[in-house]
């Protein structure tokens, strides 16, 4: 029933493709020779082969996934601990091997060991003295101890000053009483938590000398280093399985008055004296560095799930033939329906257009920081305000983006063995964690009406918002600009509009006599979607400008299809967005229509090169782990194969038939 | 750890501030005192015995482990209904009753049964497609079990497009018998639900050749395992296909033949027949009749998808009431997230969708049961609205359903991810129905087709179908004047409709000009012909639940018509506002009509506020159906998300085993 050649519908496919395909993913991965480093590194890991399941994962108990996922992690550590010892790069080998596209070949479904390299060693380096790293950092980077991070409670998690949790100093032991006075103050979340780290960063209330400090950071031990028991005073277990990310082992936390020594506080930023008294933090704004990287990372991780499931989709699109459009010709492969074009073309160019933002931002943030030393932080809250906008609308729209590539493929993109259900679950989780998406676009629009009311006031606007000017001087709109820098422009002027909206809304309800926060509470859902606007208009510049700045050098063939692409992610979110224009400029009917034809002219023109796009992204099909997907295109038997695997089609009669069925039918149950 | 076992007190707040009676709304989406009556009873026996309950969450086992659970419990629950509840109901009402079987079900399986299609599919197929003496021999084995049928229709490479299908049954005159053969891997039948394991008679949909001459599809029913041993017969090769993203104890299966031959009785004959001798007979016009059994469907879909969605609402809402965060104004305890504007942005709409879908449901039923009574004495006239307009509706309920049952998940932040809270069970489970018995943008294409039909009727003067009756005003070309009214913003939508088909001709038409065939124009034109489509649904449901909101609240206590109206006009500012710029195209709406709508639409969020929780109380659903532990009727949400925690195996052990296999060694540096 198998065959082992390439689909002929791929190779056409492939040949039609009109630029190098290599120079894309050289483009892509930043040059030549990092293209090389990560298919080393890619060949190098999974050569190993601790990827390959006997069973596949998701025929496994919850408990037996857990165990799989522990086997996989420990044997991943084991060979970062073996580079580290030949290459010593540091953190470097953790990210590029666990984090991201290479990660996920090894655990699909997340690692337990996730948060000791994320969260546990990030927190030490950044808020440990120099002695606690000298203590830690050492024994953590070796694998001797295995930590997680607990902040977020049952009841408590985007208001981090709401948390229960007490750290309690008491001045005769030199030590701190840990406790959950409640069951709300359990924590609740942390990834391998549950059974996995014996240490763990606990987030907590710190009291002395009969008052509150506010949250900080404690180092507790939670099981015993031989045994693995929890220690006394120590609720610990799991939280039970989740939507996805069922590898993480994510657990919950009790303290029953757990004392630890002073010195298991991190001090790094405010200390407690050995009398109990409390120094303050020198600053707060330190902690942006260690926000803004994980949101960057983050965002680059929705830009590879993305790139997965475009690629799964597209691949898949050319292979599957449905209908009949004409009588007696063959049937069409699904990706010449221009409504699967739609589908699927925006996604591919989504992909560009984050992974060069958050790089723009990075880059932006580095040479802000540079200037930090300098005392110079004047600009921070504007990155601040960038960085949870598109925190929220790269999340958001990178599940949409998934979603939609597994509705396009139809059935068989609810298989399992597609793995676009699973990168749904993995990506969805995202537009709640690390800031959920509301409650940051609200944080961006107290940003972004500050603003208007300093341009009002004629005080200096920061780059990304000195648009905002355009709109508070009143000055007329110009006539309908429809060239791409034109639908930038009017991007800006909506957001402009809707801030401006806003404002007036909040000043007008504080006239009728609310206060300013219930005037705000009642205008929040238009200024979620000022912010959004914000970002969009960022997020369409930004990838026009860093495309052109990376194509300088591209040949003229790929140079015009990443034209293309922008061109495409613009006009779509111009026809998204329709009203909006039509509110706030001056766009006419036949503007739309011409738009809208423009549209339909990009999809047509990309149609050849789509498959060449996805094939640019590289993904290996051990990344990939798609029936669907895979470069080969053998849909059908990979999905076949697939079905084989599982136990329930080992045997020809299930055992329930005797138990049950057959009881059943002959009346005897 | 003590968990309290007291009612959470926002809750008790809240069902004290509602001003309405909450049972008249629940009778009211009953369908009247009488049919809530009959649900709770129905509903009584179906969960008083403790049967539907699992030890061990179902989510823990792996799916072998839970198809077996699965089986155990579908054939409890059979009995259930077989002894208890038709000798209630009996089974002439078995159909329109099928609801409440559907919400009992769910108290037994998160997930789904593996029985589903035996009196989803497999019966209704023989009742619609079985001759009279089939029907007297099929019907009583299966209604009692003996046997254990499913559907197969969908194959490996063919789902949407139907005449496509692989699979052939020859006929052979001289065994009087049928070949069912499926000649490659594309072919083999794939996803239908029981056929993995389970069922031992299947009706397959085959391509009929006879007389070396293809005739198109036909069903057969195959008998795929034999009923004492329950193996696979010889030339039958079935097994399935393995977890999805839901539907996980459904036993979908797949299915291939090789010569594989049955009697030419098992041919059902209703509709056409084959002779003794090979001559193929048709019966009845095939296509219009079997429109019957499509439509049908898909008004339980509509049905199901509303329900889900009320379930989904119900766990958000008193979630929303228990959960406090952040601070407003500082100093002042943490509020209830339910009083944050973008929290009941998220769900009111919800609340409203469910009733608007609900009530387009029960309105389509009783179009279909006209149209039918119609095509009883001769008249299929109106089959084509019909089917349009089922198509659409199917696509549209199933997509706002799925997207704002992801919605209600994400507004639960975190805890909705559990999959204790049922929201991602719920969600996999209605975004399956985007897919199945017609894609969303198959179906809406469809839909188009009928509607480009009838605007070129109305163009040229002819006289069109009720549904479409507002493109007769609309094709003189005047722009609408926005009111605020409901029926105001109903027109709008109708306008709304009319030109965004309208642009879509003039795009078929220029691109036709410009040489192309009506096929490639039709095919260019794709994107605006759903989005046109998609249009027309909308209004036809806005007005729908407009004018049944008004006719079945007409006798209701001023406080319930209030709130019901309210609802109502949210939902339909809410598609206003989601839409301004087809509003700004094709009526005459002004930026300050736009503001104003805005206002309205906040005003009613906060009119709607202390009546939110009684809102979905009156869904009624008993706690065992909503399977949620953040929304259950106490508002237990921290306790119960703890119980169900401690009920993981894992947690049974304090040190799993591979501490010792795996992580010990490589902490040691031994691994």
């Amino acid at each position: 029933m198998t065959k082992t050649k390439i689909n002929a519908d791929l190779i056409k496919e492939r040949s039609k493709c009109t630029f190098n395909i290599t120079e894309l993913t050289n483009l892509i991965d930043g040059g030549a020779h990092l293209t090389e480093e990560r298919k080393k590194r890619e060949e190098k890991v999974l050569k190993e082969g601790i990827h390959i399941d006997q069973v596949p994962s998701e025929y496994l108990s919850h408990k037996e996934k857990y165990e799989l996922a522990i086997k996989k992690a420990s044997l991943m550590f084991k060979l970062l601990r073996k580079w580290q010892e030949e290459e010593n790069t540091g953190m470097e080998n953790y990210r590029a091997v666990l984090g991201g596209a290479l990660g996920s070949a090894i655990l699909e479904d997340g690692s337990p060991l996730t948060l000791h390299y994320v969260m546990f060693i990030p927190t030490l380096m950044g808020q440990g003295t120099v002695e606690q790293q000298a203590y830690w950092i050492g024994r953590a980077f070796n694998v001797d101890i295995i930590g997680t991070y607990a902040q977020t409670e049952l009841g408590h998690g985007t208001f981090v000053r709401g948390l229960e949790t007490t750290a309690t100093y008491d001045p005769k032991t030199k030590e701190f009483v840990l406790h959950s006075p409640s069951l709300t103050a359990y924590k609740w979340w942390p990834g391998g938590l549950a059974h996995t780290a014996n240490y763990c960063i606990v987030m907590a209330q710190l009291y002395t000398a009969g008052k509150c400090h506010g949250i900080h950071a404690f180092i507790v031990q939670l099981r015993d280093e031989e045994t693995h028991m929890p220690l006394p005073g120590i609720k610990v277990g799991e939280i039970g399985a989740k939507l996805g990310m069922n590898g993480t082992n994510n657990g919950f936390l009790g303290l029953e008055h757990v004392r630890i020594p002073r010195e298991h506080m991190l001090m790094k930023n405010a200390k407690v004296l050995e009398d109990g008294t409390y120094v303050n933090s020198p600053s707060s704004k330190l902690t942006y560095g260690t926000m803004m990287f994980v949101r960057v990372v983050l965002v680059n991780d929705m830009c590879n799930y993305m790139a997965k499931a475009v690629t799964t989709a597209t691949r898949y699109s050319a292979v599957r033939h449905q209908s009949q459009p004409k009588p007696d010709e063959p049937e069409p492969q699904i990706l010449d329906y221009v409504t699967q074009q739609h589908k699927l073309f925006v996604g591919i160019a989504s992909v560009h257009a984050f992974k060069l933002s958050a790089n723009w931002l990075w880059n932006m943030y580095n040479n802000v920081t540079a200037e930090l030393e300098s005392g110079d932080m004047e600009r921070l809250p504007e990155l601040h305000a960038l960085s949870c906008c598109l925190k929220a609308v790269s999340t958001a729209d990178a599940a949409q983006c998934v979603e939609r590539c597994r509705l396009a493929c139809g059935g068989h993109g609810y298989m399992l063995s597609s793995n676009l259900p699973t990168s749904y679950g993995l990506v969805t989780a995202a537009c709640t964690y690390e800031g959920e998406n509301t409650v940051l676009l609200l944080q961006t629009a107290r940003y972004l009406v500050k603003a208007w009311q300093q341009a009002a006031g004629a005080s200096q606007l920061t780059p990304t918002v000195a648009y905002i000017r355009r709109v508070t001087s009143g000055r007329r709109a110009p006539p309908f600009d429809s060239s791409l820098a034109g639908l930038i422009d009017a991007f800006h002027t909506v957001a402009a509009g809707k801030i401006g909206l806003c404002v007036a809304n909040i000043e007008k309800r504080q006239k009728e006599g609310l206060s300013y926060e219930d005037a705000w509470n009642m205008t929040s859902v238009q200024l979620t979607q000022a912010s959004e606007a914000h970002c969009r208009a960022i997020l369409l510049l930004t990838y026009h400008e860093q495309t052109e700045m990376q194509c300088k050098n591209a040949s003229p063939e790929l140079r015009e299809v990443l034209s293309q692409l922008v061109d495409l992610y613009v006009v779509y979110w111009t026809l998204q967005c329709v009203g909006d224009l039509l509110r706030f400029t001056s766009i006419s009917e036949r503007d739309i229509e011409r738009l809208q034809r423009w549209y339909e002219d990009l999809l047509s023109q990309l149609r050849p090169n789509a498959v060449g796009l996805v094939d640019a992204f590289d993904i290996r099909d051990e990344i990939l782990h798609s029936a669907l997907g895979a470069y080969d295109g053998r849909v059908y038997e990979r999905l076949m194969e697939e079905a084989l695997k599982s136990p329930l089609n080992a045997e020809p009669v299930n055992r329930s038939f005797h138990q049950y069925l057959k009881p059943l039918m002959q009346g005897k149950l | 750890m003590e968990l309290s076992m007291s009612a959470n007190e926002d809750l008790a707040k809240e069902r004290a501030r509602c001003d309405f009676n909450v049972s008249e709304i629940t009778n009211i989406l009953d369908g009247g005192i009488e049919r809530t009556k009959q649900r709770k009873k129905i509903e009584s026996i179906a969960l008083s015995n403790g049967k539907c309950r699992d030890v061990t969450p179902e989510e823990t086992l792996g799916p072998k482990e839970r198809y077996e659970n699965a089986i155990r419990k579908s054939c409890l629950y059979t009995k259930i209904v077989k002894d208890q509840v038709l000798t209630l109901t009996g089974l002439e009402v078995l159909g329109s009753n099928s609801s409440v079987l559907r919400r009992t079900a769910d108290a037994f399986f998160k997930d789904i049964s593996p029985f589903l299609l035996h009196l989803g599919m497999f019966v209704p197929t023989i009742m619609g497609q079985g001759t009279p003496e089939q029907q007297s021999y099929w019907l009583p084995r299966a209604l009692d079990f003996q046997i254990i049928g499913t559907y197969a229709q969908t194959e490996l490479g063919h789902g949407t497009f139907i005449r496509g299908l692989e699979t052939t049954a020859t006929y052979d005159p001289d065994t009087e018998e049928f070949v069912i053969h499926n000649p490659r891997l594309t072919s083999y039948k794939w996803w239908a639900g029981g056929l993995g394991k389970t069922s031992n008679y299947c009706i397959v949909v085959a391509q009929l050749y006879t007389q070396g001459k293809c005739y198109g599809i036909h069903p057969f029913i195959v008998q795929i395992r034999d009923e004492d041993t329950h193996v696979p017969l010889p030339g039958v090769r079935v097994g399935e296909i393995g977890p999805r993203m839901g539907f996980n104890t459904a036993d979908n299966g797949f299915l291939g033949f090789d010569h594989y031959r049955i009697p030419r009785n098992h041919m059902l004959m209703k509709n056409s027949q084959v002779l003794k001798d090979g001559t193929y007979v048709k019966v009845a016009s095939h296509s219009k009749l079997t429109y019957g059994t499509m439509v049908f469907v898909r008004v339980m879909l509509v049905n199901e998808v509303a329900f889900n969605l009320a379930k989904a609402a119900t766990i958000a809402v008193r979630y929303s009431a228990v959960r406090r965060q952040s601070e407003k104004i500082s100093g002042e305890p943490e509020p209830q997230i339910l009083d944050y504007v973008t929290q009941q942005h998220k769900l009111f709409v919800c609340i409203a969708t469910a009733h608007a879908l609900q009530l387009s449901s029960n309105w389509l039923w009783k179009t279909f049961s006209a149209v039918l009574a119609d095509m009883r004495g001769g008249n299929t006239e109106n089959l084509p609205e019909l089917h349009a307009l089922s198509s659409c509706l199917k696509a549209l309920s199933t997509s706002d359903s799925a997207a704002l049952i992801e919605q209600c998940r994400l507004a639960c932040g975190g805890h909705g991810y559990m999959l204790s809270s049922n929201l991602p069970l719920l969600y996999s489970f209605v975004t399956a129905t985007r897919t199945y018995e017609g894609d969303y943008t198959v179906l809406l294409l469809q839909t188009a087709r009928f509607l480009i039909k009838a605007w070129e009727q109305a163009e040229s003067g002819k006289p069109v179908t009720p549904t479409v009756s507002y493109m007769e005003e609309a094709v003189v070309g005047n722009k609408y004047k926005w009111n605020g009214s409901a029926e105001g913003i109903i027109k709008a939508a109708y306008y709304v409709a009319a030109g965004k088909i309208s642009s879509s001709v003039a795009s078929i038409r220029k691109r036709m000009k410009n040489g192309k065939a009506f096929e490639d124009a039709w095919e260019l034109t794709g994107v605006q012909l759903v989005a046109a489509a998609e249009t027309h649904c909308r209004a036809v449901i806005c007005d729908v639940y407009r004018k049944e909101t008004v006719r079945l609240t007409a006798n209701s206590s001023p406080n319930v018509k209030t709130v019901m109206d309210q609802l109502n006009m949210l939902y339909l500012s809410h598609w206003a506002l989601e839409r301004t710029g087809d509003l700004l195209r094709y009526t005459s709406t002004t930026e300050d009509d736009i503001i104003s709508c805005q206002q309205r639409y906040e005003e009613l969020l906060a009119a709607i506020r202390p009546n939110a929780v009684g809102l979905v109380d009156a869904f009624d659903f008993p706690d065992e159906i909503l399977q949620s532990t953040l929304g259950a009727y106490d508002g237990r949400v921290y306790e119960r998300l703890m119980e169900e925690a401690l009920k993981s195996p894992l947690n049974a052990e304090p040190v799993n085993r591979s501490f010792h296999q795996y992580l010990k060694p490589l902490m040691q540096g031994k691994l």
